[in-house]
């Protein structure tokens, strides 16, 4: 689809490195899970009715005024690549894009907001937003919501909220959750110890991708754990504390090792440079690592190259498998892909002098 | 690293989950991580751990047989559920009403909904919501010293209350 090779050369809206704390905070997302009264959940759905709920969200699309501006696209045109292309945008789940054929996925040209169709509930709403701003993404998704409940009736109970697939949803359908870079909290060593504080408070901490993903690149994706018993906005509260408290710390730790290992911290970003600019065969992992640290410097002001916040998150997501294939448009090995995302990253940094 | 599977080459995917407090880690290569789908969560069952958590598994344990219950609406068994972790159908929330329950409680430490809702409730149903989430504003403006704001919603609380017990005599 033609859409898909724009899509590659915009930089996602989670990662234009802008809003309120953004050299800690990377994005903020909120999602909402929501099933359409009168039908069963995914799992007991037959094909036909799949395809009248995908019909159903097209109609108030259209219908609506403010719904107007996103575009569905159906999986059922898309191949392995495009989905997981998706995935690395955040614009759908992996088990969304597992879904095949039967999902669909409608999406604000400025990726803003995205609704998935058929994913573990029959919609789940997105908003993003650059930086730390759950109010504003909660205005946004708010307001989504509010236009998609008058077009069609949503599965809900007086005591229980809105029904959903698996009970951990059930309730607001709320997850709130931001993408924290947190270098200076690993290099200290000190990161478990937040991720134990967390677990606490009753919220999870996830790597990059969601569930089961691990944390590379010392990116941490903090969200609420219970949906049910509090208001929304009482939930983003909740959560938006906790993550100041997070930026404070992830402070603290790099101005101690800008100030008491200056030597040694300078030695790791400096190599993590050389390596991504020297470097032939690179992995993903890798190089997000090597990402992270040139980030920290510059953002530390101990590199003074000419690459902005926002041209390395750029880098950090076309060096992404699906990325690497659709700018290379062709299919390539996990071999050929290291390959590729060395020469890549030379050719972004070759102005970067060492 | 090689993969966890085969033991031959690179481990390209690499998975962290938290099983009853241990971290897991599975390292697989493409080849592997590709034979097993994307569905290599399946030694972490979610329903498992979810329906673990239900009292009805400690019943089993003291012998009290456990009921074959099944919602009439979808025909999803109390069984899949607990494979899955998954619900068929919004019934299926009223037919394991007994077991979901106590679930619900033990994840969500609440089973009281005072969030957002649909604009097109009906007026008895909205009532009752209303009062819940006055109680929850009451309770948190006495937590915080918030006495006139305590009072006022005393007051709201109370008048809806009347007007819940005019509707039952009606009836």
């Amino acid at each position: 689809m033609s859409r898909m090779s724009d899509l590659v050369r915009q930089p996602a809206e989670w990662l234009r490195a802008s809003g309120p704390m953004s050299d800690v905070v990377v994005s903020s997302r909120l999602r909402l899970a929501r099933n359409i009264l009168g039908f069963p959940f995914l799992e007991k759905l037959k094909n036909g009715q799949k395809a009248q709920i995908v019909k159903a969200v097209e109609e108030s699309l259209k219908k609506n005024e403010a719904l107007k501006n996103l575009e569905i696209v159906r999986f059922d045109g898309l191949t392995e690549v495009d989905l997981q292309f998706l995935v690395e945008r955040h614009l759908i789940s992996r088990e969304h894009a597992g879904q095949k054929e039967a999902g669909a996925v409608a999406m604000s040209p400025d990726e803003v907001v995205s609704i998935m169709v058929l994913e573990e509930d029959h919609l789940r709403l997105q908003a993003f937003q650059s930086g730390l701003d759950l109010q504003k993404a909660w205005q946004i998704i708010n307001k989504i919501d509010n236009e998609f409940d008058g077009s069609m009736e949503y599965a809900f109970n007086p005591g229980l909220g809105y029904l959903t697939a698996c009970p951990t949803n059930v309730g607001t359908g709320l997850r709130a959750s931001c993408m924290l870079h947190l270098p200076g909290l690993v290099l200290t060593k000190q990161v478990h110890k937040v991720l134990q504080a967390l677990a606490k408070l009753n919220l999870a901490a996830r790597g990059l991708y969601g569930e089961g993903t691990q944390a590379t690149g010392n990116l941490f994706q903090f969200s609420n754990q219970m949906t049910l018993g509090q208001r929304e906005d009482e939930i983003i509260d909740n959560l938006e504390r906790v993550i100041r408290q997070v930026v404070e710390h992830e402070k603290e730790a790099r101005t101690h090792l800008l100030s008491k290992k200056s030597g040694k911290f300078e030695d790791q970003i400096w190599r993590a440079l050389g390596a991504l600019k020297c470097g032939r065969i690179i992995s993903s992992t890798e190089a997000t690592q090597h990402l992270s640290l040139v980030q920290l410097g510059v953002q530390a002001g101990m590199l003074k190259i000419n690459l902005t916040q926002q041209d390395l998150n750029g880098l950090f997501l076309l060096i992404q498998p699906a990325h690497l294939q659709k700018l290379k448009a062709k299919a390539l090995n996990s071999g050929e892909r290291d390959e590729a995302r060395a020469d890549l990253i030379r050719e972004k940094l070759k102005n970067v002098t060492l | 690293m090689n993969c966890n599977i085969c033991g031959n080459n690179e481990a390209t995917l690499h998975l962290t989950e938290i099983v009853n407090d241990h971290m897991v880690e599975v390292h697989l290569c493409e080849n592997c991580a590709q034979e097993k789908g994307s569905d290599f969560k399946t030694h972490f069952n979610v329903g498992e751990l979810l329906t673990g958590l239900s009292h009805m598994d400690a019943m089993s344990l003291l012998g009290v047989e456990k009921p074959a219950l099944k919602c009439e609406q979808c025909g999803l068994t109390y069984d899949d559920f607990g494979r899955t972790g998954r619900l068929g159908c919004p019934g299926c929330y009223g037919a394991f009403t007994k077991m979901l329950l106590p679930l619900i409680k033990r994840v969500q430490r609440s089973t009281q909904h005072t969030g957002k809702q649909p604009k097109n409730m009906p007026k008895s149903e909205t009532a009752a919501y209303d009062l819940r989430v006055l109680q929850d504003r009451l309770r948190k403006s006495v937590e915080n010293e918030h006495f006139e704001d305590a009072a006022r919603l005393r007051d709201e609380i109370k008048t809806i209350e009347q007007r819940l017990k005019k509707g039952k005599k009606k009836e």
